[in-house]
């Protein structure tokens, strides 16, 4: 196959040509003779990606179904007979889109569920709303109706209105109920009683032929409220959804060993204690595991944040997230008890999600406030009307309609909506936002901790310019094209394609041989080549019996990291290196990016230690991290923010997520947090101003219902407007 | 009177229904995927959804 027919026809993405690692067969599901499996496809852009890719499967033998979702690219893959999996990712590997089974997780499903439910209970509030507007608005305007059609345009509204508010406000029920039950008043308390109370008043006026129904306050306002509650279960579930498909690892396998030594693919969440694994060259640990035989260098930076790779020993504890680069290892998997390093990030991981559900966001605060004296003010117009010689009746009319028209409808929205417009302007800038009051918690940060490798860095080493000729690259690149090693990898960047070398051989720890032009060459460290080691990270090139010259490398800070730590200073926020990496090449890079507090050798329990100390002393703490060590740090911490590139616990443990190589993303995420915390105050300081308007309308007994109809809708568009101006207004032009 | 009371049974029976299409449409999937379905239609050998 050429080149030019690989990947996107449009040259949108780059072809990815890696040939699939993991066995999909685990993950295919067979009922009744079919299979079923799904993939997710990375590079699929445009609709010829689209077309190209189902028609490529759905040759194959058996297969009566292949439909890739280019929204999420995600693939559904249907067949009969006995077609191996992994023949379909191989076929989309084949025309240059990267395919990894996908496992739907729980999680997943639970959001798909609730959003759906949400979805349908929008749709039934907003075709309610519609229809019993058409019949509220002749009572409201018609100027010689009777008393009789009145009453049947009533009765009719409340046939559509009552199973409608029923159905479409379950949600609030049941969570003003649980709420109740937990002793606290949240924002549905209120929402539940106006709703209930509304239609219970409205049944009664229609039935005793009076004259104000609320059949149209009390579905409007479900709608309103709906519309938020969806949006936001939206955007948290594609979020949560492009989260996990930048890990491109959602089902993560091993290479088992039996007794007998056949090798089979198993999940890496059913390997025991005990069992005996393959790590094949280039593959990544996926639980705590010991040396068994072999030897080779692993990369331990998503682990610790070492640059350098390390050469292992038989009986060496190697931890999860640790990468083979040599010739492949035997390990036993460990007990995930005391001594395993995930024990600890889970127990961290556990304190953290705790602290942080014990957070109170502002739309709490508000309710906390706003409850008790909404239900204060109905009870002293109730008592207030009685004690003036009001008729019972009229007398729970008007606490009635205080409860309707103070409803929360603005207050309920104020939050949710510039929530949903400042992560759907995160999530386009390629930022994927956990929570909602993830941005309330960084809008409050004062001080933010980096971790160095993978953070601050790119975290692959770079090749830096030197004594070395470019013949010498020319060389050494032969050489490079057949290892795995960082430093090889980052010579072969430097160079380009090219041949690699003959007679390759690769000395796990030391170094490759070859023989390039005929003439024998080695490549490797300052052992390998018979020279004194010193100075910085370095790869020795000898050919023959000539002097060995040195490449020297260098893990690259990102490109505006020093611009974003200014601005975050200017912002009033202060920085500070946190890493596990070597003291000299922590100071470098605390010096190429301007920050003047640094720790170096930290291990995560200090890590984890020097944030609570932080934190004790007051300062609101954003971790920003990558790897498996900072992942504790990342749950415990105020706030915390992950590169794209980070190991899946450290992605699942952050509030949100970047992509891309470019560290101005947690300048951005800060602002528009900042931002939206101040479109937050300003709606919730209107939904006050609107309730001091409204109140004493309602007091007087003015509450009439067009007047709540448009005194709602009224606040609930400004509220919304505001939201947008985060979108549109200046803020937005930057991106 | 009664032509009121028949009109308003009709737009009732006409407004379900078009409730019900919606909540058909949404349960059959026919939002999950806005933006391939969007190049979908350009493609000859493009096939209905089952």
């Amino acid at each position: 196959m050429n080149a030019a027919s690989l990947g996107c026809p449009s040259g949108l993405a780059p072809g990815a040509q890696a040939a699939p690692s993991q066995d999909p067969s685990l993950f295919v599901t067979r009922k009744g003779g079919v299979s079923r499996l799904d993939l997710q496809i990375t590079g699929a852009r445009c609709g010829g990606c689209l077309s190209k890719i189902e028609n490529a499967v759905a040759a194959l033998p058996g297969v009566t179904q292949a439909r890739l979702n280019l929204s999420n690219g995600r693939m559904h893959v249907e067949w009969t007979g006995d077609l191996e999996a992994r023949r379909v990712a191989e076929k989309v590997a084949s025309i240059g889109y990267g395919a990894t089974a996908f496992d739907h997780g729980e999680a997943e499903a639970t959001h798909k569920r609730t959003e759906s439910r949400l979805l349908t209970a929008m749709a039934v509030a907003g075709f309610a709303a519609g229809n019993v507007m058409f019949l509220s608005e002749p009572v409201w305007l018609g100027q010689d109706m009777t008393p009789d059609t009145r009453q049947m345009l009533h009765w009719i509204a409340a046939l559509i209105a009552v199973p409608a508010s029923l159905y479409a406000g379950r949600t609030f029920f049941e969570s003003a109920l649980a709420s109740i039950r937990a002793r606290r008043l949240n924002m549905d308390v209120p929402i539940t009683l106006a709703v209930i109370l509304a239609l219970a008043l409205s049944l009664y006026e229609t039935a005793t032929g009076g004259l104000h129904a609320y059949f149209d306050a009390s579905v409007t306002l479900l709608f309103f409220l709906l519309i938020g509650r969806f949006l936001d279960a939206r955007l948290r579930r594609r979020a949560y959804a492009a989260a996990h498909a930048l890990a491109g690892m959602q089902a993560s396998t091993v290479t088992l060993l039996s007794v007998k030594g056949e090798a089979r693919s198993a999940r890496a969440a059913d390997v025991k204690a005990g069992d005996r694994l393959m790590l094949a060259a280039g593959e990544r640990l996926a639980v705590d595991s010991e040396v068994v035989s072999g030897v080779s260098e692993v990369d331990l930076r998503l682990v610790t944040g070492e640059v350098e790779p390390v050469a292992t020993s038989v009986g060496q504890v190697l931890h999860a997230g640790a990468v083979n680069l040599g010739s492949p290892l035997q390990v036993r998997a460990l007990a995930t008890a005391d001594r395993s390093l995930m024990a600890d990030v889970a127990r961290m991981l556990e304190a953290g999600e705790q602290k942080k559900s014990a957070y109170r966001r502002i739309a709490d605060k508000a309710a906390e406030i706003y409850v008790p004296w909404v239900h204060a003010i109905a009870l002293v117009g109730f008592l207030g009307w009685l004690l003036a010689g009001a008729t019972l009746q009229f007398s729970a009319f008007v606490a009635i309609t205080i409860l309707i028209i103070t409803c929360p409808c603005a207050m309920a929205l104020a939050a949710p909506v510039v929530q949903v417009v400042a992560s759907g302007r995160l999530f386009r800038s390629g930022v994927f936002l956990a929570s909602g009051d993830a941005l309330e918690r960084i809008a409050e940060v004062d001080h933010v901790v980096f971790d160095k490798t993978g953070t601050l860095t790119l975290g692959d080493p770079v090749l830096l310019p030197g004594v070395w000729k470019p013949a010498d690259l020319e060389v050494a690149a032969q050489l490079a094209r057949a290892s795995r090693h960082p430093f090889s990898r980052a010579l072969v960047t430097a160079a380009g394609a090219g041949p690699v070398a003959g007679n390759v051989i690769e000395q796990p720890g030391l170094g490759v041989d070859g023989i390039v032009d005929g003439v024998s060459t080695r490549l490797g460290s300052a052992r390998h080549v018979g020279v004194e080691a010193g100075g910085s990270a370095a790869l020795w090139l000898k050919v023959g019996e000539a002097e060995p010259v040195a490449f020297r490398f260098a893990d690259v800070i990102r490109p505006d990291a020093r611009e974003t730590v200014k601005r975050l200073a200017a912002m009033g926020v202060t920085a500070e290196i946190l890493s596990g990496d070597a003291e000299a090449r922590v100071a470098d890079a605390a010096r190429a990016t301007g920050i003047e507090t640094w720790t170096s050798g930290a291990s995560p329990r200090d890590k984890a230690a020097h944030v609570g100390a932080l934190e004790r002393a007051g300062r609101k703490v954003l971790m920003v991290g990558d790897g498996l060590n900072d992942a504790g740090v990342l749950a415990k911490a105020h706030a915390s923010i992950a590169p794209g590139g980070a190991v899946d616990v450290a992605r699942l443990a952050a509030d949100c997520v970047f992509s891309g190589d470019s560290l101005a993303a947690v300048e951005r995420i800060v602002r528009v947090s900042r931002a939206a915390r101040g479109r937050m105050r300003e709606n919730f300081a209107f939904s006050a101003l609107y309730n001091v308007v409204a109140v004493p309308i309602a007091l007087a007994g003015w509450a009439t219902p067009l007047v709540a109809a448009i005194a709602m809708s009224a606040s609930s568009i400004v509220v919304v407007l505001n939201a947008l101006r985060l979108s549109i207004g200046r803020e937005g032009a930057a991106r | 009177m009664n032509t009121l009371v028949a009109m308003l049974a009709a737009a009732m029976v006409v407004a379900c229904g078009a409730l019900v299409l919606l909540l058909w449409a949404l349960r059959s999937g026919q939002y999950e995927d806005l933006e391939g379905d969007s190049t979908r239609i350009l493609s000859d050998e493009d096939a209905p959804l089952r």
